[in-house]
């Protein structure tokens, strides 16, 4: 059993409140560090140069930006449905202060292993698509309705993918502990005997992230800004804080799963598990400077047709290995 | 009868209507694309043009020949130096105005270098309107360096107004060819990472293969031009079918594909990109010294009574001057034949059935210029 967060606090509720802060403060910084360095990265990619006015290397461009956001006036356009708009970009941030609580970010540093983590993750982390469906919806506005609906569809085709190609790692470490699941991990990270559920993994993950070549719900080309389009000022922050809160929990899970979580030689627990983090954060922004974006059928197609039956293969191809073992 | 009812009454109420454009991101300008949408399937498309319209038609019947040369080049502002030209071409033709051999190479060069700074542009948006954004700005800066060395002669970037009836304005320099050669040298391997980025892309290929087809019926029809046509295996080149200038000298090749859907017209225009550069690069060998302008230009343009037309292969496909003089120096009529407008007609035929996200496939891929459209 891991050492408790709740018992180094003593107060339940304390521990809670410190949690949750910290947890939101390095959301925010996280997210305006990840802003940076996709416009730093695309930039590179695409042989610019990036932000290089605002601070040093254009660091404090993203700081400037939420300073705008923040300070500009919150316009509710007359035509949509007030409860509903005002209640979703709350719905999709919240969930992610949520789920980032769960993660073991070192031996010690553990809000609470919870014996069913795994399966608490991926419930919460499924009601994101909520919010980004009543945003649409509450928005009043097609192009949004539009964007939200496929939102809907793509998230519940990728979750099955992704839970299959979960199983095989909970099967293989007995348990559905985070904690659980990195200390099986001690000899060998599981994307060496799982190489195909990480790849699945990741593809999944890329999709129910929304992002390149997976963000159809927000394709700008056809749908202007997709379920977000009447969102301005720092309610449009929020989806864009959640966007990238998002890669962080995509991201941090297959870190858990597949590359060991904390495991590493020399350098303190915490560190391994950020850099495994933003290695991964990395390579889905590559990814997404690199591809077109695919067609909303053949996004489907790609989970049904492709993603569902390997990861089906994959887990038969499991349990007869564990069998016989 | 209830004015909700009457709406009601034949229209299917699962299905919707949807705008996009004037304002849209992918229309590229100003065209407004009126959908019938049932989901994400269209069932009826319908163009509405003319928010751009200057009526460049009736300019010219307002002005007199020379004064409408500026205009030209501002018809279709991707491909500008082509338009230009042609209709200093069609003026020399109706005047019988001998060009000089020099002046008529620097056309060459300089309107092939126009034509792949159009593929350039259609290239990098193309892959935009795909969801492609790097190599949007991979074409952007190559598209520069042609900008770079048509403005080192010129003095514009874009609207060029480089012809003159006889020649061209200002000969170029030793600089500048040398630019060019080395530009095309460049290119070269630019497009092999091109087609590596951007044609060999698994995506590419899924979105673009058997979508936005163009019958052959349709394509007829509609009197559809340029790499629309050639990639449904169509040979038709103005530049080889009737050779206007002294394109009849230069050995290049015309592309064509054979279904003619979005994939197809990126494969011609890729190819065509080569064949502007094997174009350029003979002309750079050949080019000779001498005069840019031709000796004896009247000074009052006045084209015999009768009427004059002049094709030239636009980087978008057929276009066509058509001037009606009564032998003033004002021209009786002046129509423009675009082929984007054409093009553009055919969208409530092809686009139905497809996706709405195959609407900006397509619209990309037939690259379309608005003010061409609406002149």
């Amino acid at each position: 059993m891991s050492p408790n967060f709740v018992e180094i606090f003593g107060n339940p509720w304390l521990a809670i409140l410190v949690a949750m802060s910290a947890i939101i403060g390095y959301l925010t910084l996280n997210a305006l560090m990840l802003i940076w360095l996709e416009r730093k990265l695309s930039a590179r990619i695409q042989r610019r140069m990036g932000p290089t006015e605002v601070g040093p290397y254009g660091l404090l461009q993203t700081v400037a930006d939420m300073g705008k956001l923040i300070s500009k006036e919150l316009l509710t356009p007359e035509h949509v449905q007030k409860p509903l708009y005002l209640a979703a970009p709350v719905l999709v941030f919240a969930p992610v202060v949520a789920l980032c609580s769960l993660f073991p970010v070192s031996p010690s540093w553990v809000f609470h292993d919870y014996n069913i983590a795994l399966v608490l993750l991926l419930a919460i982390s499924g009601t994101n698509v909520l919010g980004i469906f009543i945003a649409g919806w509450g928005s009043n506005n097609k192009y949004a309705v539009l964007g939200a609906v496929r939102s809907v569809a793509q998230n519940i085709a990728y979750e099955i993918p992704l839970i299959l190609a979960v199983i095989p790692v909970v099967m293989t470490a007995r348990t559905l502990s985070l904690y659980g699941i990195t200390e099986a991990q001690s000899a060998f990270p599981y994307i060496l005997v799982q190489p195909l559920a990480a790849i699945i993994f990741l593809i999944a993950a890329t999709a129910e992230t929304n992002r390149a070549p997976f963000d159809i719900p927000e394709a700008e080309s056809e749908l202007v800004a997709g379920f977000h389009t009447e969102y301005s000022g720092m309610r449009f922050g929020m989806f864009f804080f959640a966007e990238y809160s998002n890669m962080v929990i995509a991201c941090g899970l297959a870190t858990v799963l597949f590359l060991g979580g904390w495991k590493g030689p020399l350098l303190p627990g915490f560190v391994w598990f950020f850099i495994k983090v933003y290695a991964l954060i990395v390579l889905m922004m590559w990814f997404r400077w690199t591809f077109p974006r695919l067609r909303f059928d053949q996004l489907m197609k790609f989970a049904w047709v492709v993603l569902v039956p390997l990861a089906i293969v994959n887990l038969l191809v499991t349990t007869i290995v564990l069998k016989l073992i | 009868m209830d004015r909700m009812e009457v709406v009601r009454a034949d229209d299917d109420r699962d299905t919707y209507y949807i705008n996009m454009g004037p304002q849209h991101p992918s229309t590229h300008g100003v065209l407004r694309l009126r959908l019938h949408l049932d989901g994400e399937r269209i069932i009826d498309a319908e163009p509405i043009i003319g928010y751009g319209h200057r009526a460049h038609e009736k300019m010219a019947e307002n002005r007199d020949y020379l004064q409408f040369l500026p205009n030209t080049s501002r018809v279709d502002y991707l491909s500008g130096m082509i338009y230009n030209l042609a209709y200093c071409q069609a003026i020399e033709k109706a005047l019988e105005i001998e060009v000089p051999e020099r002046a008529e190479y620097i056309r060459i060069i300089a309107g092939e270098l126009n034509r792949i700074s159009s593929h350039l542009l259609w290239l990098g948006t193309f892959l935009l309107d795909l969801g492609g954004i790097t190599p949007f700005l991979y074409c952007f800066d190559d598209r520069e360096k042609i900008l770079d060395i048509l403005d080192s002669v010129t003095g514009s970037r874009l609207t060029y107004c480089y012809g003159r009836f006889g020649g061209v304005t200002m000969d170029v320099d030793e600089t500048f060819l040398e630019n060019t050669a080395a530009f095309c040298t460049y290119f070269h391997k630019r497009l092999v990472e091109y087609d590596k980025l951007v044609i060999g892309n698994v995506i590419f290929q899924e979105r673009t293969k058997g979508v936005g087809i163009f019958a052959p019926e349709i394509a007829a029809r509609y009197a559809v031009t340029g790499p629309c046509l050639r990639a449904l295996g169509q040979a038709r080149d103005v530049r080889k079918d009737e050779p206007y200038g002294i394109y009849e000298r230069f050995d290049f090749a015309v592309p064509t594909c054979e279904k003619g859907d979005c994939f197809d017209r990126s494969i011609v225009r890729m190819e065509e990109m080569r064949q502007s550069l094997a174009i350029i690069e003979q002309a750079l060998r050949d080019i000779p010294s001498g005069p840019v302008m031709a000796a004896k230009v009247p000074k009052r343009i006045r084209p015999p009574e009768g009427e004059y037309h002049f094709g030239v292969e636009s980087a978008r496909g057929h276009f066509g001057i058509y001037i009606v003089s009564d032998g003033s120096d004002i021209p009786f009529r002046m129509k423009l034949r675009t082929p984007s407008f054409a093009h553009i007609s055919t969208m409530p035929e092809v686009l139905v059935g497809t996706m709405l996200a195959d609407t900006v496939a397509i619209l990309g891929s037939i690259d379309i210029v608005i003010p061409e459209i609406d002149r």
